[in-house]
């Protein structure tokens, strides 16, 4: 190798080191660090240990809202969405007239931006003007009522989610050897039977990157809660409280990165573990 | 493939459920359609399920001159196009190094990469912004003369954000490209630039268009981003001017669907047209090349 | 997050009004220069404004203010008034203009003590005579010196249509006894008595701040705001009882409604009244407007009466990192101007001029109305989240009162969590 070679290797893959380290890493490592402090963006940083974590978890009722909503979001992804996916994939794989059709119909709503996302929910759930209390006679406060909204919004997250996990199940389905599929048929299995004993199995990489965007989906879940209604009432998210903690005119950067962190730690034991699950394989 | 042959009566069940569920899923962008084409004072009487009195453009010419929507979408194009280009070149050049010239420590690399994209943003968005406006920038990069509230800031993060993703996926796949094309090129002596550029590039054509058409839709659609790290109104992209549409005509749902549906159609034409490209960057990174 | 985010919005459904605007619209980028063609002289300095007048008429309204002021040019950058308030604190830090739209109060001292305004004392010394002590107290910062120029406000209060009080011969309640008769008879006709909506949290602020004013008085109010206060209060407790018995009458649901949604309501005569600001007017068609009246809320406690109303006033603060502050400074005199906040009193029918030189022979019957009240008034509030710490009304205020108005019941365990996190807050 040159010198220039050298050069170009240093330079191409140094601007790419540096831009993850001072723009990712580099900040979320001082996330961690302003955790520890009550600084509010403005005055000196004083620094007060553990006592923005202490108020979050004893002082601070939407904390715990928050993380029960995100795990119920994580639940309701991954045992309700991410399975229906799965099904329409299995459904959509073979032979159909029209099949291009269903397939843009139940993927459309992917390339939406959750923002527009949650306005559209707003003309459906809205209690007086809404269409779903016009069709079914009901007067029920979707969006308002504090024990109900959050699982109509995450219908609505899953409208999004269910063809984003079809989409990559399908293409899945589509590499498996068409021949695997048929001996399984010959064998006098049934669809069902053939698809869990022959064909899912193949499927693991799959199934692992799936869920790898179902656990992020869930941890990340953000724009639809504030388009509604700013992610209260119901609808806390860890994201939409650091936001609104450190984003907002409130500016509690202290306290706001101590929610970060707490939400880094749960991505982190998340995305280990992926990584070491992908890293292992031979590649 | 079977059951196809057996003409199963299984089968219309199946077109059933798969026509209703079709139209479920487009319903509530129908919804959105048909709201935008009635007068505010209709709907607001007699509810958004409700045969129209009167249908009209009028909030489509509305939010494009009143919104003024094409200096945002002029916005979005100025942050997308230059955004994409360099996330994929960065990372088309950290995948080579990873996965054509295996690099030492290049299994730790594309994890720290890969670990990076798959964070939520809110962890490191304060010393983000912090940091951004410490730095300081001449008047033709940034009129505000920092990073914070620039162009500049917001492609340098959708890049940092973003290219992690795209390292793995074309590390991947240019682990698939057979060895015997390096090993001619390096007894012909070719330079790294080369091979990079001349050799390996052009092989990666199909993930490279997979990749730009699912990075211009995700980047299009990103709201935090401008909403935290920008502060002049008209510099905004145009997701996040959406975001501003809805504080400043609240009241007025059937004039916000006729904007969202307007800022949503870049991304649904392109996905109508660029379909398989678009699945295919989806998919690339699912079943690793 | 603050009524003065959405009171604009509805100004968009005033076709009469829209059609120009929205022409006016097209050629009047946000950041407009104004040159006045002819004497443009070299040299002249650039004031800029950040505005979060985002909506077409408090836009126009700024757009033509400004275009009067001739000594510098102005270059207007408008925010959508949403994100302008969540990005206050990072954009005074940041790179700001020289002049910034802002609030008057607690919110505004709270900027001002923290070093991100520039002192204007001296801006004062010139326009004071124009402004009566109220306001003067509402633009001067904890350390006695001014900060803020008033432009507009509007004034909280109950308001109905005439045509359907005059039909069910209702009258304006004088106590709260009455209100609660007038709200029975209200039911047994087959209104919902009170509109009520709080989706986005702030709307409640408004029934909180009016009676703990009418039950405990201005002063506990205040000081309660200030963090001076337990929440934990005898007194805070009755607030909240107070409110429970009303709960009734209220519009139910309401935590999924957003204030437009109970506005129309109330425009569709399916509501009997709506405690609410001004701007509710913005929700009833032009033809609609003159058949709006209001009421100041009834007296609850004989020694405070009805002396204190919300009034919130908005207006102008000069950067401390202002590039131009001279230049700055002429613009605030300007605006401080009777003639300037006409223009805007004109084009914007929820509004008030805040000067007191102010030409109020246009206003329309609500406008007059409406200054008719704040001038009997004698203490003004500015409004809840505008009278305490941005932290503690959008972080504790919000989730707290929306949690009350969905279970009323638990009001004990709530003011205790309400105090916990605000001792947190205030000793931070």
């Amino acid at each position: 190798m040159t010198i220039r070679d050298r050069l170009l290797i240093f330079v191409g893959l140094g601007l790419a080191i540096a831009a993850d380290l001072f723009l990712i890493w580099g900040p979320t490592l001082a996330s961690v660090g302003l955790s520890t402090t009550d600084w509010d963006g403005i005055s000196a940083i004083n620094v007060v240990g553990a006592e923005n974590y202490h108020d979050l978890a004893a002082e601070y009722p939407p904390f715990w809202s928050a993380v029960t909503n995100n795990l119920l979001w994580l639940a309701f992804l991954g045992l309700v969405a991410t399975p229906l996916g799965l099904l329409f994939a299995v459904l959509l794989d073979r032979r159909l007239r029209f099949s291009r059709v269903y397939q843009s119909a139940l993927y459309t709503p992917v390339v939406l931006s959750l923002a527009v996302v949650g306005f559209i929910a707003q003309l459906v759930y809205s209690s007086d003007y809404g269409v779903l209390n016009a069709v079914t006679g009901l007067t029920t406060d979707w969006l308002g009522d504090p024990s109900l909204n959050i699982w109509v919004v995450m219908v609505a997250a899953a409208w999004r989610h269910i063809g984003y996990v079809m989409i990559i199940y399908l293409a899945g389905l589509k590499a498996v050897d068409p021949s695997l599929k048929e001996a399984a048929a010959i064998d006098g299995a049934n669809e069902a039977q053939a698809f869990f004993r022959v064909v899912f199995p193949t499927l693991r990489p799959i199934n692992v990157i799936v869920l790898v965007i179902t656990v992020i989906e869930a941890l990340r879940a953000f724009d639809i809660v504030y388009a509604i209604n700013k992610g209260r009432n119901g609808l806390e998210l860890l994201s939409v409280l650091v936001t609104e903690n450190i984003v907002g005119e409130a500016s509690r950067i202290g306290f706001g990165s101590a929610i970060a962190t707490v939400l880094l730690v749960i991505s982190l034991g998340f995305i280990v573990t992926y990584l070491t699950q992908l890293f292992r394989e031979p590649r | 493939m079977t059951s196809r042959k057996r003409k199963h009566p299984l089968r219309w069940l199946l077109y059933t459920f798969l026509s209703l569920a079709a139209l479920g899923w487009s319903a509530p962008l129908l919804l959105a359609v048909y709201a935008s084409l009635r007068p505010y004072d209709e709907t607001a009487r007699l509810g958004y399920l409700s045969l129209p009195e009167s249908l009209t453009l009028d909030y489509y010419t509305q939010a494009w001159t009143q919104a003024e929507l094409p200096k945002y979408y002029l916005n979005t194009l100025i942050i997308v196009i230059p955004g994409v280009i360099l996330t994929l070149l960065l990372a088309s050049f950290a995948a080579f190094t990873i996965a054509r010239l295996r690099i030492p420590g290049r299994k730790t690399l594309l994890i720290v990469f890969t670990a990076g994209n798959l964070l939520p943003p809110q962890v490191l968005i304060t010393p983000l912004y912090t940091m951004y406006t410490w730095i300081e920038l001449p008047e033709w990069l940034s009129s505000s003369h920092s990073l914070y509230d620039s162009y500049l800031g917001l492609i340098l993060i959708h890049v940092a954000f973003q290219f992690g993703f795209c390292t793995f996926v074309m590390a991947n796949f240019m682990a698939t490209i057979p060895e015997e094309i390096n090993e001619a090129a390096l007894v012909d002596g070719a330079s790294v630039w080369r091979r990079y550029w001349q050799l390996t590039l052009p092989l990666c054509r199909p993930v490279i268009a997979a990749l730009s058409t699912l990075q211009f839709t995700w980047m299009y659609n990103d709201f935090l981003w401008a909403l935290v790290l920008m502060s002049s109104g008209d510099k905004l992209p145009v997701t996040s001017a959406l975001n501003n549409l809805r504080g400043q005509f609240f009241t007025d749902y059937n004039l916000l669907a006729a904007g969202s549906i307007l800022v949503a159609l870049p991304t649904l034409i392109i996905f109508q047209l660029l379909h398989k490209q678009f699945v295919a960057g989806l998919t690339l990174g699912a079943t690793k090349g | 997050m603050s009524p003065h985010v959405t009171r604009r919005d509805l100004l968009l459904g005033a076709a009469a009004f829209g059609v120009p605007a929205i022409l006016a619209g097209c050629s009047n980028p946000a950041t407009r220069t104004t040159a006045p063609t002819s004497t443009a002289a070299a040299g002249r300095g650039v004031v800029t404004i950040g505005s979060n007048a985002s909506d077409e008429i408090p836009k126009k309204s700024l757009d033509e203010v400004t275009k009067a002021f001739t000594s510098h040019d102005v270059k207007i950058n408008t925010v959508d008034h949403n994100t302008f308030q969540e990005n206050i604190n990072r954009y005074l830090r940041g790179t700001p203009d020289d002049v910034f739209t802002w609030f008057a109060g607690y919110r505004m001292q709270f900027f001002a003590a923290q070093g991100l305004a520039t002192d204007i004392s001296d801006v004062w010394t010139e326009i004071g005579g124009d402004y009566t002590d109220a306001f003067k107290a509402a633009s001067t910062g904890a350390d006695g010196k001014q900060y803020f120029v008033p432009f507009t406000y509007y004034p909280w209060a109950v308001f109905y249509r005439k045509s359907l009080w005059q039909e069910k011969g209702y009258t304006p309640p004088a106590t709260l006894d009455d209100l609660v008769a007038l709200a029975k008879k209200m039911k047994a006709d087959g209104l919902v008595p009170i509109a009520f909506a709080d989706k986005d949290g702030w709307p409640a602020m408004g029934t909180f701040d009016i009676l703990n004013m009418r039950i405990n008085g201005y002063d506990f109010h205040i000081n309660l705001m200030a963090g001076q206060e337990a929440w934990t209060d005898p007194k805070v407790k009755q607030v909240f009882d107070t409110w429970r018995g009303l709960m009734d009458y209220h519009q139910p649901a309401a935590l999924g409604r957003t204030w437009q949604e109970a506005g129309q309501s109330l425009a569709q005569k399916k509501t009997g009244m709506y405690l609410l600001g001004m701007f509710v007017a913005q929700q009833f068609p032009e033809a609609d407007r003159g058949d709006i009246d209001f009421f100041t809320f009834p007296e609850v406690n004989p020694q405070f009466g009805t002396d204190s109303i919300d009034a919130p006033i908005d207006g102008y603060m000069i950067s401390s990192k202002a590039k131009n502050v001279e230049g700055a400074k002429q613009l605030l005199k300007h605006l401080g101007q009777a003639s300037s906040q006409n223009i805007a009193t004109k084009l914007d029918p929820g509004t008030l001029a805040a000067s007191s030189k102010a030409d109020t022979s246009g206003y329309s019957d609500l406008q007059k109305r409406g200054a008719e009240l704040v001038s009997q008034a004698k203490h003004i509030a500015q409004f809840l989240d505008r009278d305490t710490r941005p932290d503690f009304a959008s972080t504790v205020m919000i989730p707290s009162l929306q949690r009350f108005v969905g279970k009323p019941n638990d009001i004990d365990g709530l003011l205790k969590d309400i105090e916990k996190q605000k001792v947190n807050i205030f000793t931070s």
